[in-house]
């Protein structure tokens, strides 16, 4: 198992990917969480435009390919003179993209909220940013909190394929040493074992939140 | 949007005395007609009970008093002001107005709708502090003794999911008397519960009418409407069919369509 034993001594490349990794992935869950929670209000609009083109957002970003997205971003938007760098242009992709999942996850969330739990904020008069902020929000995140963890964890994957415009994280890594010292087996293993404990993670920070939350349902 | 210029003097015309009043209120869902020309006075300290068939429109009517139901035509006067639309004009109200009217009109619902990421307290707390802007402290104090008053003074941390029905409607209660209402609605508050818990609810109920609370309540219990109202209003089919003093009401009701409901509610065992 000479294999391992290279990876091992090189295991600086690898852990500088699987840091860069855990920084994007921060990175685009908080951003596209944010932007996703905020999409939620225009796509709840009772106003019929505004629903419909934050709705056309989201299906948009539900049916482009992640890949395809991230070269268009990269590659694409010098095109119109917007120019990135590859760190830039791949968080702002993992951003956006997801944004349109949170936001699809959120609204159905949204939807199944008992009708008389806001209601009875409209009632106490709550109206506006504050009917959202406290009395929707928070429940919305309560219930949605199992699926946002699945979304978290296709953000890890999904920002596996930034290496496509050399973002320095753990595949990208992992391929940089695997072409180097020819050592394929063993370092892509250690990657996948990096993305194994990162989803881990996750699953056990939301199962325990989950726990936090069943009795605030 | 439509027009309501046929009531748009009415405000102008109300009873001063009247804490709450509804005057020629139409509401209709698609092409049936809910509320057919409701017109009601409420009065400080009374105790109007709504009572009559289901579907004979008296929930709807509680709902359009806050404008959740947003009437077709007719006005709601909340002491001596017309609701729900901009002075003088027809146009409705922006949210932001409405939402500060209603905050003047306490509501207690069927199903509670308290918000289940509060503490009973920060239920109880939580529309004084972050809507009228009350100082925490004093809210608090507020909520302890409403919460104490309710009888539930030993769940103030716990969170709504592990409360009984009963429990929770006392919660939704003492909620509404947290914003110092002029007048409270109740949807059905005790339809929702185990017959076991209805009297803890109706207790409190009885509590506040005593002290003088002004209170609009939808219900199917007769007995409260016998002992606590102080005028009963009878609905059928999106029309006030009869109101009257209780006793009177239910010892010889005037209209052959209340004679039959209280008979069928005999007979139902209520």
């Amino acid at each position: 198992m000479g294999e391992f034993a290279v990876v091992w001594d090189h295991r600086g490349m690898i852990l500088l990917g699987f840091e860069n990794t855990l920084i994007i992935v921060a990175l685009g869950a908080a951003g596209s969480f944010a932007l996703g929670a905020l999409l939620t209000i225009p796509l709840m609009s009772r106003q019929r435009a505004v629903a419909a083109l934050a709705t056309a957002y989201v299906d948009a970003m539900r049916c482009v390919p992640f890949l395809l997205f991230v070269y268009l971003l990269y590659f694409g938007l010098p095109s119109l003179g917007i120019r990135f760098d590859n760190w830039s242009a791949g968080v702002t992709a993992l951003i956006f993209y997801n944004a349109g999942y949170m936001a699809e996850l959120l609204r159905a969330a949204w939807s199944n909220l008992p009708k008389e739990l806001i209601e009875a904020g409209h009632a106490f008069g709550f109206s506006g940013w504050s009917l959202f902020r406290r009395i929707i929000l928070p429940p919305v995140l309560l219930s949605a909190l199992p699926v946002i963890g699945n979304q978290l964890i296709q953000i890890v994957k999904d920002s596996a394929f930034l290496t496509v415009i050399a973002v320095a994280e753990l595949t990208h890594e992992a391929t940089s040493l695997q072409t180097t010292y020819f050592v394929p087996f063993a370092s892509f293993i250690a990657a996948v074992v990096l993305y194994w404990v990162t989803c881990v993670s996750i699953e056990g920070t939301v199962s325990f939140a989950n726990r936090f939350a069943e009795e605030r349902r | 949007m439509r027009a309501m210029t046929d009531t748009a003097t009415s405000a102008a015309e109300s009873d001063e005395r009247a804490v709450l009043e509804v005057i020629g209120l139409t509401k209709r869902f698609g092409s049936n007609t809910v509320l057919r020309d409701i017109s009601l006075k409420v009065h400080k300290a009374e105790t109007v009970c709504l009572l009559g068939p289901s579907g004979s429109g008296k929930s709807t009517l509680l709902r359009c008093m806050n404008w959740l139901e947003e009437p077709d035509g007719g006005a709601v006067v909340l002491a001596g002001q017309r609701i729900g639309v901009r002075p003088g004009s027809s146009l409705r109200m922006s949210d932001r107005d409405l939402a500060a009217v209603r905050t003047r009109i306490g509501m207690v619902f069927q199903h509670f709708a308290l918000w289940p990421h509060m503490t009973v307290l920060q239920n109880v707390m939580e529309a004084p502090v972050h809507v009228l802007k009350r100082n925490k402290a004093e809210a608090r104090q507020e909520a302890e003794a409403l919460l104490e008053r309710v009888g539930l003074s030993n769940k103030m941390d716990s969170f709504p999911a592990k409360l009984s029905g009963g429990q929770k409607q006392r919660v939704g209660i003492a909620r509404s008397l947290a914003m110092k209402p002029d007048v409270i609605l109740f949807d059905e508050p005790t339809s929702a519960l185990d017959p076991e818990l209805v009297g803890e609810v109706l207790a409190v109920m009885q509590d506040l009418a005593r002290d003088g609370m002004t209170m609009v309540v939808v219900t199917h219990e007769i007995g409260f409407a016998r002992d606590v109202a102080s005028r009963v209003v009878f609905m059928d089919n999106g029309q006030i069919v009869e109101a009257g003093h209780p006793e009177r009401f239910f010892a010889a009701p005037e209209t052959e369509r209340a004679r039959q409901f209280l008979v069928r509610y005999a007979a139902r065992g209520h």
